[in-house]
């Protein structure tokens, strides 16, 4: 469970930077990212844990990007079917989960060599982590560029810098995260 | 137990095994799910009829069946509506133009004189937190409101291009994109008016 703060993989291991830039618009928008990707985490360690001993180690990343992806699908195909909001305001990075190297990362580095149940916390850390992180930066991204914290306005829009909605501000908006939380991790 | 060791044997075996296992898996969910997602798309398009032409849930109305009409290879839905005693109320239109992604499905509801009432957009994979916007920033609250225009009359394109629309801020494409479809579901619907790849105001002849 080390992925929470001490290696959130966000702030410290700067891994998954892609969907984290683009998706956290809004928090809610960070939020439901970081859900999904902690359910495809959860699903993949575990069942990539449980098979290690049948991968042969020089076909192991094909076999694992497939599981990775066939769990994805899933995660579509539900988000589709019952949370038809969230699947749009997502859109197309609900299928590059199956590209952020968080969880494929994580199934090369903890799952192939660690116990199920031991990758299945593992994946429960990162993916609370990423979605802490996720929900961190786009509250701080809303908040800036519109005024509002899942969909609560606090001022008005007309203080807003568009700037934090779009790609700079997340950039700049992550990197001062990152700078704040290698401070605190300091002490 | 050992680990599977690298033959060719072993790793032909395993992606073969995990392929199908992924297959049978994906094929469950797809017989679960299809349902439903069918149903939200239906449920979105009766809402959405009703929706666009300002219609109370209660009201009588009663929907044609939908009409497919091509234009130069666009294809356009009608769905035309009356009310209890057969009056014409107006027309929703839908079509999918290529937005900054493709797919970008508009449904806008005519009145009998081609004033735009309402729109609504049934499908889209525009940038979140930008084109995203779309189902907002063209409403009668929002910043480039169509609501209550005429293509006939009005000139239906972004400012930037000549017209009185303003767009999405830092979305343009998407904008004309979501104007084009308008104009081009305006032309189905009423044969003239508006062009939909310039714009222009006055018939084509």
């Amino acid at each position: 469970m080390n992925g929470i703060i001490k290696e959130n993989p966000i702030f410290v291991l700067l891994l998954g930077m892609c969907p984290t830039l683009g998706t956290t618009t809004s928090a809610i928008n960070g939020l439901g990212m970081g859900l999904a990707t902690t359910f495809v985490l959860l699903c993949s360690n575990t069942v990539i844990s449980l098979l290690k001993r049948f991968i042969p180690d020089m076909v192991r990343i094909p076999s694992f990007i497939v599981i990775i992806a066939t769990f994805v699908t899933v995660l579509q195909m539900l988000l589709q079917a019952y949370v038809p909001t969230l699947y749009d305001s997502l859109g197309l990075f609900i299928p590059l989960i199956v590209v952020n190297c968080i969880v494929l990362g994580r199934a090369e580095a903890f799952a192939a060599k660690n116990s199920p149940i031991n990758s299945l916390f593992d994946g429960l850390g990162m993916g609370l982590g990423f979605a802490l992180a996720l929900t961190l930066l786009g509250s701080v991204r809303e908040l800036l560029g519109s005024g509002k914290i899942f969909g609560c306005e606090l001022w008005s829009e007309e203080y807003g810098c568009l700037a934090f909605v779009l790609a700079p501000g997340a950039f700049l908006a992550l990197g001062y995260l990152v700078a704040i939380s290698k401070l605190l991790n300091k002490k | 137990m050992k680990k599977l060791e690298s033959t060719l044997g072993n790793m032909v075996m395993v992606l073969t095994l995990v392929s199908l296992v992924a297959a049978a898996l994906l094929a469950v969910m797809n017989e679960i799910t299809s349902e439903p997602i069918r149903l939200q798309a239906e449920q979105k398009e009766q809402n959405g009829i009703k929706k666009v032409l300002v219609l109370g849930a209660d009201q009588q109305v009663s929907v044609a069946p939908a009409e497919v009409k091509s234009v130069d290879g666009q294809e356009f839905t009608i769905y035309r509506v009356t009310d209890a005693e057969g009056n014409a109320i107006g027309a929703a239109v839908k079509t999918s133009v290529q937005g900054f992604s493709p797919n970008l499905t508009v449904m806008v509801g005519f009145d009998a004189e081609g004033t735009i009432k309402g729109y609504e957009i049934l499908s889209q994979a525009e940038t979140p937190g930008l084109g995203a916007n779309v189902p907002t920033w063209f409403q009668a609250e929002g910043k480039g409101s169509v609501i209550g225009k005429n293509p006939k009359t009005n000139n239906l394109t972004v400012t930037k291009d000549g017209g009185e629309i303003q767009a999405i801020t830092a979305s343009t494409i998407t904008s004309r994109a979501f104007l084009k479809a308008i104009n081009l579901e305006y032309n189905a619907l009423f044969g003239s008016g508006a062009h939909g790849n310039t714009g222009a105001t006055q018939p084509v002849k």
